[in-house]
């Protein structure tokens, strides 16, 4: 085995490290928007001891992501406990063999099982490697079930579809493919494995696991990503485009809207949009029958008035591409033949600015993510009661001046984060190559 | 004389491709030194090689260059920053984007003058003054303190020839410096680098695509044709007997006077040169390929003192003598077609916070223009004359302030537009922005049809190929993207999409000026074989006075907006009677020896369309004005024959 590696001497071109990064980020993404779907069925549980004809139904909204994660919502401890810890984080007076003694009390659920603190160590690598084994098994299994699909498609022998695929002659990176699933696969074996007995990310003021709600903040990240660009996209295409196209007092109009709405502070404007909406959810209780869905108002509210805010950038962007491009002969051409306005806007505008929207929406989406944790800290976020990384950072933001700090709430928040945002952009990167239009002409 | 420079064997590789192969050749001293090509034949990358600039990823792959004597491919980077200013320097092609727009002229000379020169202060002003006073800028001293938008195009590459001389090289290489400028601002800067080279005795390399730039300043003359030199010889032998096929084919090409014949063209394009080329690269397109010529590449042998690469060369059929063909006459030209009276475009001025109108630009004044059915009407003029926007007000692309518009006795208006759009059509000047790279060949085709609704949608795609073979196009070339043709392909697409809503009249506006001479050919080839078949009339808008004489039945020349002179093209090209018309006539660079015919030089430019100078508009630079023409626009003095022009001086003739 090892001589094999002697002779050989690994080689990592730029490219490769470009198809790494940008699979990486496909397939993180991936998974980001799988838990965030995941988090978006919800549903209310039936009350145990209701009457059959009359159920009743619990008020709390819960979601199939929370069904599949069991136990990790409901483990709550007393208050801080650092991250895969056993006992809590501040000594309290404990009751210990009749006597009362000031120590750090066990937790009620992470690291229960243990009897005591020496156990823990060989137990943290017991649980990793086999979660990693899973996650590796996983992969084989991936694997497995992929050869066989492709190696019917393309009428392949096994062994011959292996082959190709270990050589990397498959016309697509399926090998980078393959290998980035089972690492992440290994890496979520190994959370599985801990997060079954620990609490991973520890526990924040009120006891709840921060693994959870990091997981539980995705959703909130990708919504007010999605939405609000699926907000922007409409305004920022047709008023750009309109404006560079048809120019003369269109034009003007146009742009005295986004310079007037580019001169207000964008986080004074959402503020009072977000007061608005929480001072018509206040006086109105009875339309909104829990507080998932009082929340879930506010948080559409912040996508409205992000997306009303932030359509000004693509907009001018588009309207000065659409003005070079309606100087352009193939658009005199076209209306030298009488062709329509809609006419040439969709066929022969939209379809050459297409690419820059590609572009836009992708670093825009990773652009509101940040957004959203910078407004929740600053208190015109979403509603406090959301789990979002804005709230957790605006949580840890004092106790990072405690001594002791806790900063796993923070890193965990930052973790996700960071995370996201750098997978969207790889993502982003990809994008943009493959639709340039210059590169094309390379090809 | 001594040697210059000198070339051996050098060869240029992008990657694995070797953009130049093996070109060897010498400069003297006071002489010029020309490269003929066509496009993509790796002229330009010769000379960017010579002063090592390439672009990413190009090399110098073998080969060696000496500049008097000294190794340049050997010398450091350091050392090489002297030899560039210093020791060659180099006039580029876009006099538009060779210049810093936010830096004074003055400093940009001045920056050169510092770094080669050492000079400061006092001495590097006038140091650069006597430059701009050497390429004959007029007021230099206050030209030195203005910036480069405040220039016109033959003013800016005459700085641009201020800044390469600052360095005091011995050797200049100008790539294609006159193609982006006006027929008479040409003449203007040749003139300047003939007169410098000669006082300087600096060597030159002319690279250029225009046998008549060749023809009018170089010494010695290289072919090159696809990275390989195939010829090489003294100017007066090589246009005597041109002996590689290439070359030959290169003079049939061009357009020549009164010709009704068609042009010869060369059949394929320049092999891409990323294939393994085998045997002499031309043979593709060769007319007398032999199976040799196919295997082995030609050795340069040595015919009456021309270099040449060629198995056949001295066994080639001589030239046929350039025949004059008789003009066919066309049947006696019968009701116009088209008749323009009185066509008025002004663009107004807007300022202030209101946009109040201040004035307008009149682009096009009182212009008035007939056309008959089947015949050619050319619009002459430099650029920004207006004959541009003469074509698209006539298609209504842009609004006409007055004036009215007929179609065989028919007035348009806004009422019938698509009657208009049914009966005319545009051809652009540049292919490659005239079709839309996100729609498929047959969708661009469709698309005048869809929008005029001409026949029934189940027809139209068998129109959509019947037009790309009326044009010369695969029938495959529907289902293509643009981007896959060639520019000579890509301007018989705009022709096809032109002819796709069966038109009588087409707006050419300069549909051969991006184009290379032998696919320049084979436009007019098909423009001409279109209008036999078709019976279509072209108004056909250009500033290349050669297609002019080949194509055009009757031409106008305009000036500032104004037809200064319209008459049959024979009578307004061989006895051209406004001081304009002979002056654009006599700048057109000539292949033939002159024939004792003065040339007559222009002073300045054409002043802006925004102020007209008072009286008739050519005034100052006319060199018969007298004071009438300082108060009065002249009236129309006929010459008989329809031969028109608006003239004092001619007025006083005749």
């Amino acid at each position: 085995m090892s001589t094999i590696f002697m002779d050989i001497q690994p080689v990592i071109l730029w490219t490769d490290g470009l198809i790494f990064a940008l699979l990486a980020g496909v397939l993180v993404l991936g998974m980001f928007v799988v838990i965030g779907l995941l988090d978006s069925l919800h549903y209310r549980e039936k009350l145990a001891d209701s009457p059959a004809d009359k159920p009743q139904y619990s008020i709390e909204v819960l979601s199939v992501f929370d069904a599949l994660v069991g136990t990790l919502r409901t483990r709550h401890e007393k208050t801080y406990s650092a991250p895969l810890a056993m006992h809590l984080y501040a000594k309290e007076f404990v009751e210990r063999d009749g006597t009362t003694v000031r120590d750090y009390p066990r937790l009620q659920f992470g690291g229960a099982h243990l009897r005591d603190a020496a156990e823990r160590r060989p137990d943290l690598v017991r649980r990793s490697a086999i979660g990693l084994a899973q996650g590796l098994a996983a992969g084989l299994l991936l694997l497995g079930v992929l050869a066989a699909w492709q190696a019917r498609q393309a009428k392949l022998s096994l062994g011959e579809w292996l082959t190709r695929w270990g050589e990397g002659r498959l016309g697509w990176p399926g090998r980078t493919l393959v290998c980035m699933a089972t690492l992440l696969l290994m890496l979520a074996g190994v959370l599985a494995q801990l997060a079954a007995g620990y609490h991973v990310f520890g526990t924040d003021k009120v006891g709840q696991d921060v693994l959870y709600i990091t997981l539980k903040s995705i959703r909130t990240g990708l919504v007010i990503g999605t939405l609000t660009t699926l907000v922007t996209l409409p305004l920022a295409i047709s008023l750009g485009i309109a404006a560079g196209y048809f120019r003369g007092w269109v034009d003007d109009v146009i742009q005295y809207v986004y310079t007037v709405l580019n001169s207000i502070p964008g986080v004074l404007l959402i503020a009072a949009a977000v007061l608005i909406v929480q001072g018509y959810i206040e006086s109105n209780p009875e339309l909104f029958d829990n507080a998932a869905a009082r929340a879930d108002v506010r948080l559409l509210a912040l996508c409205l008035i992000m997306g009303m805010t932030s359509w000004t950038g693509l907009a001018r962007l588009l309207r000065g591409e659409a003005l070079k491009l309606s100087t352009l002969d193939y658009v005199d051409a076209a209306r030298a033949f009488g062709v329509s306005h809609t006419r040439i806007l969709s066929r022969h505008i939209f379809p050459n600015v297409f690419h820059l929207v590609l572009i836009a929406i992708v670093l825009d989406f990773s652009g509101l993510v940040l957004a959203e944790a910078v407004l929740s800290y600053v208190g015109v976020g979403v509603d406090p009661s959301m789990h979002s990384w804005g709230n957790m950072i605006n949580g840890a933001r004092l106790e990072l001046a405690r001594e002791p700090t806790v900063w796993w709430q923070l890193g965990a928040a930052f973790t996700f984060m960071f995370t996201l945002v750098l997978a969207a952009n790889l993502f982003a990167d990809g994008v943009r190559d493959a639709f340039d239009p210059r590169r094309e002409a390379g090809r | 004389m001594s040697r210059l420079l000198q070339v051996d064997q050098l060869a240029v590789g992008i990657g694995a491709v070797h953009i130049v192969d093996g070109v060897s050749f010498h400069i003297d001293a006071g002489e010029t030194y020309s490269l003929l090509g066509e496009s993509g034949c790796g002229k330009s990358m010769t000379a960017l090689s010579l002063m090592r600039l390439l672009p990413d990823g190009g090399r110098i792959a073998a080969g060696s260059v000496s500049l008097d004597g000294e190794n340049i491919l050997a010398l450091p980077e350091s050392a090489m920053r002297r030899v560039r200013g210093g020791g060659m320097a180099m006039i580029f092609q876009e006099p538009m984007l060779a210049l810093n727009p936010v830096i004074k002229v003055g400093e940009q000379i001045a920056e050169v003058l510092g770094l080669h020169q050492g000079l400061r202060g006092q001495q590097m002003t006038d140091a650069a003054r006597a430059l701009l006073d050497a390429v004959g800028v007029p007021d230099a001293a206050r030209r030195l303190d203005g910036y480069p938008f405040e220039l016109s195009g033959g003013l800016r590459q005459r700085v641009m020839i201020a800044m390469a001389l600052a360095g005091q090289p011995k050797l200049l290489i100008a790539d294609e410096p006159t193609t982006a400028l006006d027929v008479t601002m040409q003449a203007q800067v040749l003139d300047v680098l003939r007169t410098l080279r000669a006082e300087r005795r600096m060597g030159m390399l002319l690279i250029t695509h225009d046998l008549g730039v060749v023809a009018e300043n170089a010494d010695r003359v290289g072919v090159m044709y696809a990275g390989e030199l195939v010829e090489e010889g003294a100017r007066a032998n090589f246009f005597a007997t041109p002996q590689h096929p290439y070359s030959r084919m290169l003079f049939d090409a061009l357009p020549r006077p009164g010709d009704g014949g068609r042009l010869t063209t060369i059949p394929g394009q320049v092999p891409r040169l990323d294939t393994t080329l085998q045997g002499c690269r031309f043979a593709p397109r060769c007319p007398f390929a032999i199976a040799r010529c196919r295997l082995e590449s030609p050795q340069w042998q040595t015919i009456n003192g021309q270099q040449v690469r060629c198995h056949l060369a001295g066994s080639l059929p001589p030239r046929a003598a350039h025949v004059a063909g008789a003009q066919t006459i066309s049947a006696p030209v019968t009701q116009a077609l088209l008749q323009v009276d009185g066509l008025k475009v002004y663009f107004p001025i807007r300022r202030g916070l209101i946009q109040r109108t201040v004035g307008f630009v009149r682009a096009v004044d009182d212009v008035s223009l007939s056309i008959p059915a089947g015949r050619t009407l050319a619009l002459v003029g430099e650029s920004g004359c207006g004959k541009t926007t003469v074509g698209k007000a006539l298609l209504r692309l842009i609004e006409p302030t007055a004036g009215s518009v007929a179609l065989e006795g028919e007035t348009l208006g806004a009422h019938n537009v698509p009657t208009l759009r049914r009966q005319m059509q545009m051809v652009f000047q540049d292919p490659f922005s005239s079709l839309n790279p996100r729609m498929r060949v047959a969708d661009i085709l469709l698309e005048g049809m869809d929008a005029l609704r001409i026949g029934v949608a189940s027809a139209r795609r068998d129109a959509v190929a019947q037009l790309l073979r009326q044009v010369g196009l695969p029938d495959d070339a529907g289902g293509r993207y643009p981007h896959a043709f060639s520019g000579g392909q890509r301007q018989r697409i705009a022709i096809a999409r032109a002819l796709a809503v069966a038109p009588r009249l087409l707006i050419c506006d300069e549909p051969t000026s991006a184009l290379d001479v032998s696919v320049q050919a084979q436009i007019l080839n098909l423009l001409k074989d279109l209008q036999d078949q078709l019976g279509l009339a072209y108004l056909f808008i250009t500033h290349n006075l050669a297609v002019v004489d080949y194509l055009a039945h009757a031409v106008a020349v305009m000036y500032l907006g104004r037809i200064v002179e319209h008459g049959s093209a024979a009578d307004v090209l061989g006895t051209p009677r406004h001081p304009y018309t002979q002056a654009l006539v006599s700048a057109v660079p000539r292949i033939e020896p002159h024939s004792g015919q003065r040339i007559i030089r222009l002073a300045g430019d054409q002043p802006s369309p925004l102020n007209p100078p008072a009286g008739c508009h050519f005034h100052p630079r006319c060199p018969h004005a007298s004071k009438v023409c300082r108060q009065t626009y002249p009236g129309q003095t006929d010459l008989g024959d329809g031969h028109w022009v608006r003239c004092h001086w001619v007025a006083t003739q005749v």
